[in-house]
């Protein structure tokens, strides 16, 4: 993510405190999601990380350790969405859960067979990886499919067994392998060869200690994040029946009132359309923006004025004082366009723009009102010259005010901004 | 796909009010030009009553129970025309359904006057971009809001096709289109239509089916 800009579509990557932390994600995985996770945490393309893990094997099995580890330490993510779209995921109303691109696990596999084909090569080539290229391939396999089923939450619960059966193979396995490991160590007595068996014997004993502990601390560490999340959950559906109650009730309780009056009842119904809308498919609470903050006054236009304000945005920027002007001279045009033209409606487009130059915010007001005529208009009219124009000049931007009589009117607003950051933890 | 005098309509919305409000609308204006031959209410029945009914336009959900209004898509064949109606604003909902094949896009609030307008145009070929449809759509090929997993080969919007796109969505009409660049409401459609295309075409199934329904293969 390279914007500054909060991503309505996506999920918050930021904890409480404010870090960004990197986290398996649980609709674009292959195997486990590290790949996917890394690749987006560190902003680089999946490929090269999938080809870093391949090719950091090579040095004695480097990539596959890492790629264990993190298995293991990144959480798993599911993507948060808001409360409509959730539901609606869950009530199947959406299409099936979105699994990795073909593409993708194509790829992974090629990867992996280029990557098991080159160590092959090497293996004959040189005789000394023969001795454990292949059972540490396949311990490591097996470790791998059965930790794939880790990520569910029944095996997760099977895993943290601390008895019965379960408990007494995977205590076994463990076990094993450790012992293995020590053999090993043990029998290695060919030279310079020794520190790489060291190593492949420490990895497979790690593991072995890992299968054994890995339950308690992987406990410790999920029920932590879930009991939170669940805590958060039942605030949330107690917001939810709060938030039926207040806006949805009142609202009714107003349309039941005004119900003589068609225009009152159009205006209710689509400012509580509006508001539910925002709140069930994602983009509340971000006021920091400016799109958020373009909603958020066609939202009190429309009330004011009773004129339906149709927004569309692509991009946004963070607020700042010369993007509040931009706001302020949008919402002047706004007003305008509602009270003066006599439209159904108005349109507002609001779009960042990256140019060679740098970026700029390009704000489109448009009615298709009565419209004027531009030379009639006295320099002292201070709507136009001073709100709109002197507002987006001074913080160095541009107003442009098209009218014609019988067509409307449109206001083009422009407004440099200063470069998206790169999201810094 | 030669428009007939009456074009058959299916509404496929999980919302039995919404529908019964639809069809009265519809036979409100008793334009004559659109009858409303069936409703289904999921994509069981509405995979059915397309095959059964075969109308000239399915007005389709993007939300619906069995998988969402793409599933509906990718389970009839080719040659039924759909446009997708939607109270949601998920971005990635509304362009996924369009990638599925939809040939456009409003919101549930439309009168019903634009509603018969929409489904007059669909059924005569054309793309169906509402402003909001425009922002997304813009949103989706600038890489803002993610479409799908399949899609880092989007093919890129050509200068023009933006154009065309940002004025939509800043509300214009496809004839206000042409009069501010300049060239015919036929050159307009033409971009949006392939703007379209552009949209549904970056995997190879779509192409298949794509170049399929025009022979081509």
């Amino acid at each position: 993510m390279t914007t500054a800009a909060p991503d309505a579509a996506g999920p918050s990557r930021r904890s409480a405190d404010g870090f960004r932390r990197a986290h398996r994600p649980a609709d674009a995985r292959v195997v486990a999601g590290v790949s996917a996770g890394l690749a987006e945490h560190l902003g680089l393309p999946v490929v090269w990380v999938r080809v870093g893990f391949v090719i950091a094997t090579f040095v004695h099995g480097t990539g596959l350790l890492a790629y264990l580890l993190l298995w293991w330490f990144l959480p798993l993510q599911a993507p948060q969405d808001p409360p409509g779209l959730a539901s609606a995921s869950r009530r199947g109303l959406r299409g099936g859960t979105r699994g990795p691109a073909r593409r993708d696990v194509v790829q992974s596999a090629a990867m992996l067979a280029i990557g098991v084909g080159v160590l092959a090569l090497m293996t004959m080539a040189d005789g000394w990886l023969q001795g454990w290229v292949l059972p540490s391939l396949l311990v490591v396999t097996g470790i791998a499919v059965v930790w794939r089923l880790f990520d569910d939450a029944t095996w997760n619960s099977w895993l943290r067994q601390t008895e019965g059966l379960a408990y007494v193979v995977r205590l076994l396995v463990g076990v094993v392998l450790i012992g293995l490991g020590a053999v090993y160590v043990l029998t290695v007595n060919r030279g310079w060869s020794a520190a790489v068996d060291f190593g492949a014997a420490l990895a497979i004993a790690i593991v072995g200690i890992s299968l054994i502990l890995g339950p308690w601390i992987l406990g410790l560490w999920t029920d932590l994040g879930e009991e939170r999340r669940e805590r958060i959950r039942s605030q949330e559906r107690a917001d939810v029946a709060a938030h039926l109650h207040d806006s949805v009730l009142q609202t009714l309780a107003l349309l039941q009132k005004n119900a003589s009056d068609p225009a009152a009842v159009a205006t209710l119904a689509r400012r509580q359309e509006r508001e539910l809308r925002e709140w069930l498919y994602g983009r509340q609470g971000e006021a920091t923006t400016f799109a958020a903050g373009i909603r958020e006054l066609a939202g009190e236009v429309e009330t004011n004025h009773r004129v339906p304000v149709e927004v569309v945005t692509v991009g946004d920027a963070v607020l700042d004082d010369a993007v509040r002007a931009l706001l302020a001279a949008t919402g002047e045009a706004v007003v305008n366009a509602s009270k003066h033209s006599g439209a159904e409606r108005v349109d507002v487009y609001a779009e960042r723009v990256a140019t060679a130059d740098g970026d700029r915010l390009e704000v489109f007001v448009r009615d298709r009102g009565s419209g004027f005529d531009a030379a009639t208009v006295p320099d002292d009219r201070l709507g136009v010259r001073g709100s709109i124009i002197g507002r987006a000049e001074r913080h160095g931007g541009t107003a442009r005010i098209r009218s014609t009589p019988g067509e409307g009117t449109e206001v083009a607003l422009t407004m440099p901004v200063p470069p998206a950051q790169k999201e810094t933890p | 796909m030669s428009a007939p005098s009456v074009l058959s309509v299916l509404i496929v919305d999980d919302h039995a009010m919404f529908r019964t409000g639809v069809r009265a609308e519809l036979e409100r204006l008793d334009s004559g030009r659109v009858a409303v031959v069936g409703e289904a209410e999921d994509v069981d029945t509405a995979v059915a009553a397309v095959a059964a009914l075969r109308p000239d336009v399915v007005l389709l959900d993007v939300h619906l129970p069995g998988g969402g209004g793409p599933e509906v898509i990718r389970r009839t064949s080719a040659g039924t025309t759909f446009l997708a109606l939607s109270v949601s604003d998920a971005a990635e909902d509304v362009i996924g359904v369009i990638r599925s094949g939809a040939r456009g896009y409003v919101t549930k609030n439309i009168s019903a006057a634009e509603l018969l307008d929409a489904i007059d145009r669909v059924a005569g070929g054309d793309a169906v971009f509402s402003p909001r449809l425009a922002g997304f759509v813009l949103d989706a090929f600038a890489g803002t809001i993610e479409v799908a997993q399949v899609d880092e080969d989007l093919d890129r919007l050509t200068e023009r096709e933006r154009e065309v796109m940002r004025l939509i969505a800043r509300g214009y009409a496809y004839k206000e289109v042409a009069k501010e660049l300049f060239i015919s409401v036929k050159t307009v459609e033409t971009h949006v239509s392939s703007v379209l295309r552009k949209l549904q075409l970056s995997s190879r199934h779509e192409l298949t089916r794509w170049a399929n329904d025009r022979r081509l293969i």
